[in-house]
C-alpha cells in the first residue's frame, strides 16, 4: 500500500502554545487509523490539521505526495469528508442533509438522488428520508451524520469521536454498523476516539497521542503488550478499567 | 386632506423611502454582519462595538450630519440632494444600516462555530458555507429586516432636517404628523398616525407570518 498522507515536522499552534508535534508519520492508503489519547491530547486538532481546516504554525502534511499548502484548499477539501462529534445537521430534510455535499460539488440531481438513497439505506436510516433534522434522536442523526460524509465516496473520512455524545446501546449499534461498513469500503479512515473498544474494533493500527506527542504506533494488541513507556501503559490501564 | 390623493402621495413616498433605505441596509448589512461574525481579525471587537452603537444612534443626530454634509456649502452640496427623497433615503440608510449589521452578526455569532467547520469538511466553498448560515439563522435575519425597517418607517427627526418636509416632494408620514399635531390639527395627526400604525403592522404581519412559517417547519 503507498503513502496517502505523509507528515513531516507537524507543530500545530493555539495562540503561543504548542498543542501538537509529529516529526513523521505515514498513513497508508486503504488504511483504518485510530488514534486515542486522553482529553486535550491534541487528538481533534490532529483532524482538523488533515482536514486543511487549521494550519501548521511549521512542518507539513503531503496528500498524495503534494503537500496541503500547493493544494487547492476546495479541491482538496472536496476529497476528503468529516464526521463530528455532534452530527451539526442543518435545519432541512434528512435527505437533503445527506446530499449536502453533493449539491457543493454540483453532482446531478438524479445521481445525487440514487447516491442519497443508497447510502441512506446502507446505514438503514431509508424510512427518515424526508423527515426533517430536529425530529431525529441522537442515534438517527449520527447515522445522517456518517451517510452525509460517505455518500461522497471521499478518498479520507475523519472521525472524530462520533459515537461519544450517544447512550451505549446505540452507540455499540453504531458501531458495530461502522466497522462492517468500513471493512467492505476498503475507503482511508481516521477515527479519533478515547474509548478502547471502539479503537479495538475500528482501526487495523492505533496511534496514541498523548500531551500532543506521538507516542506510540501499532496494532492494540502489540500496544497492550510493549507499551512505549509508563504514561502509555497507565493510560491503556485507565481505558481498560 | 384625509384620503385624498395627497395622503396617498405621502404614503407612497413613506413606503418607497424606508423600502429603499432597508433594502440597501441589507445589502450593506449582510454581507458586513457576516464579516465581523465569522472573521477572524484585529480590530474585530472594537468593529462590532462601534456597529453596535450605531444601533442606537439618535436620528437627529444623523439627520444633521446628513443635513451638514449635504447643505449646499456643504462637502457634497454640489449634488444638490437637500431636502429631496434620496437625502432621507442616505439619512435613514445611516439610521437602519447598523440595526440590520448589528443583528446579523448577532444572529451569525449564535449558531455553533463547529458547523462552519463541518460546511467546509463536506466541501463547502465560502460562498456556500455563508449562504447556508443565513439559511440556518433566517428567523433571526428576519427579524434584523423587521427591526431595520421599523427603525425608519417610524423614524422623523432625520427626515424632517434632511427632507425639509416639503408638500409633494419630501413629505412622508411621520414628518406630516409633526405638520398636523404643529397646526393643532390633532384629528389629521391621528389620522395620519393609524395608517402609519396600520402600514406598519401589516408589513410586519407579512414578515411574522413568513418568518414563523420557517420556524414551524
Amino acid at each position: 500500500m503507498s503513502a496517502l498522507i505523509q507528515i513531516r515536522d507537524l507543530v500545530m499552534r493555539r495562540g503561543k502554545r504548542t498543542v501538537l508535534a509529529i516529526d513523521s508519520f505515514e498513513i497508508l492508503r486503504g488504511e483504518r487509523l485510530t488514534v486515542i489519547g486522553p482529553n486535550g491530547s491534541g487528538k481533534s486538532t490532529f483532524l482538523l490539521a488533515l482536514a486543511h481546516l487549521l494550519n501548521p504554525a511549521s512542518g507539513e502534511i503531503l496528500f498524495e505526495g503534494k503537500s496541503l499548502t500547493h493544494w487547492d484548499e476546495l479541491k482538496y477539501r472536496r476529497k476528503i469528508s468529516f464526521v463530528f462529534q455532534d452530527p451539526l445537521l442543518l435545519d432541512m430534510t434528512v435527505e437533503q442533509n445527506v446530499g449536502l455535499g453533493l449539491k457543493f460539488r454540483g453532482v446531478e440531481k438524479d445521481e445525487a438522488q440514487a447516491r442519497i438513497m443508497k447510502w441512506l439505506k446502507q446505514l438503514g436510516i431509508e424510512s427518515l428520508a424526508k423527515r426533517r433534522a430536529g425530529q431525529l434522536s441522537g442515534g438517527e442523526a449520527q447515522r445522517v451524520s456518517l451517510a452525509r460524509a460517505f455518500v461522497l465516496e471521499p478518498e479520507l473520512v475523519l472521525l472524530d469521536e462520533p459515537f461519544s455524545s450517544l447512550d451505549p446501546p446505540t452507540r455499540a449499534k453504531l458501531l458495530d454498523d461502522l466497522s462492517a461498513l468500513l471493512a467492505e469500503d476498503h475507503r482511508t479512515a481516521i477515527f479519533v476516539t478515547h474509548n478502547l473498544k471502539e479503537a479495538t474494533q475500528l482501526g487495523s493500527r492505533v496511534a496514541v497521542v498523548m500531551e500532543g506527542k506521538l507516542r506510540q504506533v501499532g496494532t492494540i494488541r502489540q500496544i497492550k503488550a510493549k507499551p512505549a513507556d509508563e504514561t502509555v501503559a497507565v493510560f491503556l490501564k485507565e481505558l481498560t478499567n | 386632506m384625509i384620503f385624498d390623493s395627497e395622503i396617498w402621495q405621502i404614503t407612497i413616498l413613506s413606503l418607497q423611502v424606508s423600502a429603499l433605505a432597508t433594502i440597501i441596509s441589507l445589502l450593506i448589512g449582510l454581507p458586513l454582519g457576516s464579516w465581523l461574525a465569522l472573521g477572524n481579525f484585529r480590530g474585530r471587537s472594537f468593529m462590532l462595538s462601534i456597529i453596535n452603537t450605531g444601533m442606537a444612534l439618535p436620528p437627529v443626530v444623523v439627520g444633521l450630519v446628513v443635513a451638514i454634509t449635504l447643505w449646499r456649502s456643504g462637502p457634497l452640496g454640489d449634488l444638490n440632494l437637500i431636502y429631496t427623497p434620496i437625502a432621507i433615503i442616505i439619512a435613514q440608510t445611516i439610521i437602519s444600516a447598523p440595526v440590520v449589521t448589528g443583528l446579523t452578526a448577532a444572529a451569525l455569532e449564535a449558531i455553533d462555530p463547529r458547523l462552519q467547520q463541518q460546511l467546509l469538511g463536506l466541501g463547502a466553498s465560502r460562498g456556500q458555507m455563508i449562504w447556508l448560515l443565513w439559511r440556518e439563522a433566517r428567523l433571526p435575519l428576519l427579524a434584523a429586516l423587521m427591526a431595520g425597517f421599523g427603525s425608519v418607517i417610524s423614524e422623523v427627526g432625520a427626515s424632517m432636517m434632511v427632507g425639509g418636509n416639503i408638500k409633494g416632494q419630501t413629505r412622508v408620514l411621520t414628518t406630516a404628523i409633526v405638520l398636523e399635531t404643529g397646526k393643532g390639527e390633532f384629528n389629521q395627526a391621528l389620522a395620519l398616525s393609524a395608517l402609519l400604525l396600520v402600514i406598519t403592522y401589516l408589513i410586519n404581519l407579512a414578515l411574522t407570518s413568513i418568518q414563523q412559517r420557517g420556524a414551524r417547519r
